[in-house]
């Protein structure tokens, strides 16, 4: 029961990656797809996640927070640069 | 037996719940129409499935190594506060750019004034204080940030 | 007692730090204690001078009352979206809304912009300098007095409870 679920939450995780790339590639303004990005990054940390539930280890914790913490940053940054033209006042 | 039975079913709940929100948090970013509604995808749908995801593999370690487990907590937590700010700017930068939005928008939008979206600079206070010498500056008239 | 407040200015801030630092570090060993005490008293005095006041919590019991309500109405936010994003036959009629504030603390006013964000089909997209009036997209609009009405009753009047007076 479990790996069904594993694997019907990774297929939906995978599709959902797919469909922000293609918003990432077709966007038509940049804040279309710094939201992409922003999305396929929330979505990598559930890839790691449900990857460490399949291989039944908790390495990859780390790696998610960093990869939310980045992601957080980053999308701020770009942002403000957009909003300001300017990050570091 | 019985209860690991049923922690499996919760798990495997959750799990297939969590992939569904992510799933329709980006196929509402992928086909709604304009910009402002597009936000709306991710920030709900994907932040609660990726909350999901994350509280099934807590318990899933949790039941599975007898032990308590609740580092997921943080990420979760993390995403839970950093998801609306996220949301909040993208926005914001959104109205800045004057994206246009499909015609049948309801409401007034009313009109930004600069400060509003932050293109000019903004008078604030000079309040912060340096470390660990605690003499108070005098707060004076607000000025200009630099 | 004078040196107790002058070492720890934000009680709760410090206990927060100790326990994410006992998570991130996965242990709870004697070292790994007494360093994240050092950080969970060091990390508030280093920053505080970058800290607005906060205002205390009037009333414990409301704020988890208040976190209950708002966990329930993700999930029934989350529902309603993705019902209407699955469902292409219904378009929605977005919308713009000046939402009048009441509250005025800033620590207040960000908890509500995140509430809406995270509840049914509404993103705060814009706040005003003066914190008059926050500007807020719907995705799926009926009627506007009424948004603003529930908006009020369910999440600015608890808020303005725990908070302000």
């Amino acid at each position: 029961m479990l790996g069904t679920a594993l694997m019907i939450s990774l297929g939906l995780i995978v599709a959902a990656m797919a469909m922000n790339i293609v918003r990432l590639a077709k966007g038509p303004d940049v804040p279309d797809r710094l939201l992409a990005l922003d999305t396929l990054y929330v979505n990598s940390i559930a890839l790691i996640v449900l990857l460490g539930l399949w291989l039944n280890t908790k390495t990859y914790f780390e790696a998610a927070i960093l990869i939310a913490m980045l992601g957080f940053v980053g999308t701020m940054a770009i942002c403000r640069y957009l909003l300001r033209g300017d990050i570091i006042e | 037996m019985t209860f690991t039975l049923f922690a499996e079913g919760v798990v495997a709940f959750l799990l297939v719940a969590g992939g569904v929100f992510a799933f329709t948090g980006s196929l509402g970013m992928l086909q709604l129409k304009d910009f402002f509604m597009r936000l709306h995808g991710p920030t709900k749908g994907t932040t609660l499935g990726i909350g999901c995801i994350l509280i099934a593999s807590m318990l899933y370690f949790t039941v599975t190594q007898r032990e308590f487990h609740v580092q997921e907590l943080l990420i979760t937590l993390f995403l839970f506060i950093t998801a609306p700010v996220t949301g909040h700017m993208l926005a914001k930068t959104g109205l800045h750019m004057h994206l246009r939005f499909i015609t049948d928008t309801r409401g007034s939008l009313p009109e930004l004034r600069n400060e509003d979206v932050g293109q000019n600079r903004v008078a604030r206070p000079a309040k912060a204080r340096h470390p660990w010498r605690t003499r108070r500056r005098s707060l004076g008239k607000p000025r200009l940030p630099r | 007692m004078k040196a107790m407040g002058r070492l720890l200015p934000t009680p709760t801030l410090s206990l927060v730090l100790l326990a994410v630092w006992l998570l991130l570090v996965r242990s709870i060993a004697p070292g790994q204690l007494i360093l994240g005490a050092f950080l969970a008293v060091g990390i508030p005095l280093l920053t505080r001078g970058f800290w607005d006041p906060l205002p205390p919590v009037r009333h414990p019991v409301k704020l988890a009352w208040f976190v209950l309500v708002v966990l329930y109405d993700i999930v029934k936010a989350n529902i309603q979206v993705s019902l209407l994003i699955l469902s292409p036959k219904r378009e929605p009629h977005p919308g713009f809304i000046e939402y009048p504030l009441q509250v005025k603390e800033p620590l207040t006013i960000t908890l509500l912009a995140n509430t809406i964000t995270m509840t049914p089909g509404t993103v705060s997209s814009n706040l005003r300098l003066d914190r008059s009036s926050l500007l807020i997209h719907v995705l799926d609009m009926e009627d506007e007095q009424a948004l603003v009405r529930e908006i009020h009753e369910r999440y600015e009047r608890p808020l303005k409870e725990i908070f302000e007076c």
